[in-house]
């Protein structure tokens, strides 16, 4: 009798509807009051002729689209999101790969190592990217300085690094790339750490080599984790304005201008909120498209 | 095919513990089926490991075909191995397990698929060449791990446990196979075990391990009949050998030796009274515990397995006799085997 009691007791709980719900309700809320409605009110918005201090609305049907589709600078953003993102997930998976293999080993100190290679995922980002601001400043920079003093640069012809169109794209990306590195790092250890040891020596034993170990093995293996990794990754680096916001503002000449950036110049800076909504809008078919492709390659990976 | 020969091998995992394993010297015969037995923890999954290439050793010398191997990589030793839990590659399929060690070595493509042909048909899995290892039973598996370990012809085999991961009726099958295997490939091979069955059966020698060190190596029967000391003659046989403290030595017999005085007949025999406590029915036979009646001997825990065709019962003494070479002498303070001793039964009533 105690026994089913007790049973009875446990399922009682679950079973209740109104306990199960009111435990789901600040989740739900949570998410439609900070991610649901704005992204209505942002398509609502796209739609609309919405601009700041205005009261008016009118409905505008594609206008805010075709208008964006024409501007030289939507046409810049994409092509530099393009590029930041694939540029950065590649740089951040050859890393973290390299990261993971020499960390996965026990070593002395390896707990150390581990806890400062978390760190510029822990610290705030506008912190860390300040820092860097400071790193890579036209005067001040402690990397021109090194240069110099290598005497790799000529000290009246210091490059600009935040300054020039292409030295820019490639700060804001190094950076955004230290940021995401430790994170990628810890999702592929865990990755490595789950597969059978005995596979590893398997292969040793059949006479591969690093590389074909890697490759063949390793790798294609951890397909799911890596594309769980690749997801994540890709949609943190498509959707950030951060480091762009703090280190270039979009500049030099649009040179650093990415969707996410210009959907903030356009809707806050400019005052135009239909534009700047219509171009987040814009936003969310390409990351639907890339988390469904990422999730079947998964999902595929674990299947087969 | 090559011989496997260790020199005062030894492995430490950690300073100033005990070795896993301790200055192990041991030399396969040339095409041999080789058996280390041990209970878990014996140091003999280590020892395989570092004949393979896996574990560095601390000290000593590892030969294979008369060169020292301690320096070369696991792909320089030509072996193969076969895990316990098979380790075949998840995302490959058969062929492409069984080709993978052929690409490893940089084998032409046209010979590959030959290679590959011939090992799956040598383990009769050539019409599961295209599934992957998920949609494989436990004994496939098995095939499939071997058929990668014999495609590159290796000079030595060493196989971890593996049969352990498979059910009790298919284990013995796949021993059955596993020695028609080794017949016809004649590869020397290296197995370990903590199964003493699959000892027996399968190994044409035994190396007996406990706690890192080699306590025996000779033939089943060898180990069987006359074990090096008390902890082969307990290892070995289920149940154990009986072993009596008697002075300074301790005398053992196997509980089939242990048998009713009027079945032993005219021979040499040591006599005891037995009181038996406990009779198991086990279908072919009764495994009897119980007790010595006898003045010093009084009380002293012992086993008897009879063939059926007596009829015993619990609580009642009974006559027993071991034939006197069936006895077996160790010393107490070393735990090593004596020589048979020619005052036995002197030594046991004195």
């Amino acid at each position: 009798m105690a026994v089913s009691r007790a049973k009875d007791k446990s399922v009682g709980a679950a079973q209740s509807p109104m306990l199960g719900a009111a435990m789901f309700a600040p989740a739900a809320f949570y998410i439609l009051l900070l991610i649901g409605a704005p992204f209505v009110l942002a398509i609502f918005y796209a739609f609309s002729d919405a601009r700041i201090g205005n009261t008016e609305l009118h409905f505008a049907g594609l206008e805010n689209f075709r208008s964006i589709l024409q501007s030289p600078s939507f046409h810049k953003a994409v092509q530099n999101s393009i590029i930041f993102t694939v540029v950065a997930q590649i740089l951040v998976l050859v890393c973290s790969n390299i990261l993971s293999i020499a960390l996965e080993k026990p070593f002395r100190g390896r707990g150390l190592v581990r806890f400062l290679i978390l760190l510029p995922w822990v610290a705030p980002v506008s912190l860390g990217t300040i820092g860097w601001k400071w790193i890579l400043d036209s005067i001040y920079s402690v990397i021109t300085w090194v240069l110099v003093w290598l005497r790799i640069v000529n000290p009246y012809d210091t490059p600009m690094w935040l300054g020039e169109p292409k030295l820019a794209m490639a700060s804001v990306i190094l950076v955004h790339c230290w940021r995401l590195i430790p994170f990628s790092t810890v999702i592929l250890l865990a990755g490595r750490s789950a597969m059978p040891k005995e596979i590893p020596e398997a292969a040793a034993i059949d006479g591969a080599g690093f590389w074909r170990t890697l490759f063949q093995i390793n790798l294609p293996m951890m397909t799911p984790i890596l594309s769980v990794a690749v997801l994540f990754g890709t949609i943190f680096t498509f959707t950030d304005m951060t480091v762009v916001y703090i280190l270039t503002n979009g500049g030099p000449y649009d040179s650093t201008q990415t969707l996410p950036m210009l959907a903030f110049t356009q809707g806050i800076q400019a005052s135009d909120l239909a534009a700047g909504a219509a171009i987040s809008v814009f936003l969310v078919p390409v990351l639907v498209l890339i988390a469904y492709l990422m999730l079947r390659v998964a999902h595929r990976a674990e299947v087969s | 095919m090559a011989v496997v020969e260790t020199r005062d091998l030894t492995k430490v995992f950690k300073e100033g513990e005990l070795g896993a394993v301790n200055n192990v010297n041991l030399e396969t015969r040339e095409g041999e089926f080789l058996v280390f037995l041990g209970p878990s923890g014996s140091g003999k999954t280590t020892l395989l490991r570092m004949i393979a290439g896996l574990e560095q050793p601390t000290a000593g010398e590892i030969l294979i075909g008369g060169r020292v191997v301690n320096d070369l990589s696991p792909r320089e030793r030509r072996i193969a191995m076969v895990f316990q839990s098979y380790a075949l590659y998840p995302h490959l399929s058969v062929y492409n397990n069984i080709a993978f060690p052929l690409k490893a070595q940089n084998v032409k493509k046209e010979l590959r698929k030959g290679k590959v042909e011939w090992a799956a048909s040598l383990l009769g899995i050539s019409s599961l060449l295209q599934r992957k290892p998920r949609e494989l039973s436990g004994g496939e598996r098995q095939r499939v791990a071997l058929a990668r370990a014999i495609v590159r012809e290796p000079s030595v085999f060493l196989l971890d446990e593996p049969l352990s991961n498979l059910d009790a009726k298919l284990r013995l099958s796949a021993r059955e196979e596993l020695e028609r295997f080794h017949r016809r490939i004649g590869t020397t091979t290296i197995y370990v075990t903590h199964d003493q069955v699959e000892a027996m059966a399968m190994g044409d020698r035994i190396v007996v391990l406990n706690q890192g060190h080699v306590r025996q190596i000779g033939t089943p029967t060898e180990v069987y009949d006359n074990p090096a000391d008390t902890f082969v003659a307990t290892f070995l046989g289920s149940p154990p050998m009986n072993l009596i403290e008697n002075g300074d030595v301790i005398v053992g017999f196997r509980p089939e030796h242990f048998r009713l005085a009027q079945a032993v007949g005219d021979a040499q025999k040591v006599a005891f009274n037995f009181r038996v406590e406990n009779v198991e029915y086990l279908g072919a036979e009764y495994i009897l515990s119980g007790s010595l009646a006898d003045g010093r001997l009084e009380g002293k825990k012992v086993i008897a397995r009879l063939l059926l065709g007596h009829s015993i019962e619990a609580g009642t003494t009974y006559p027993f006799a071991v034939p006197e070479h069936h006895l077996k002498f160790f010393d107490r303070a070393t735990e090593k085997r004596l020589e048979p001793r020619v005052d036995a039964r002197a030594l046991l009533w004195q």
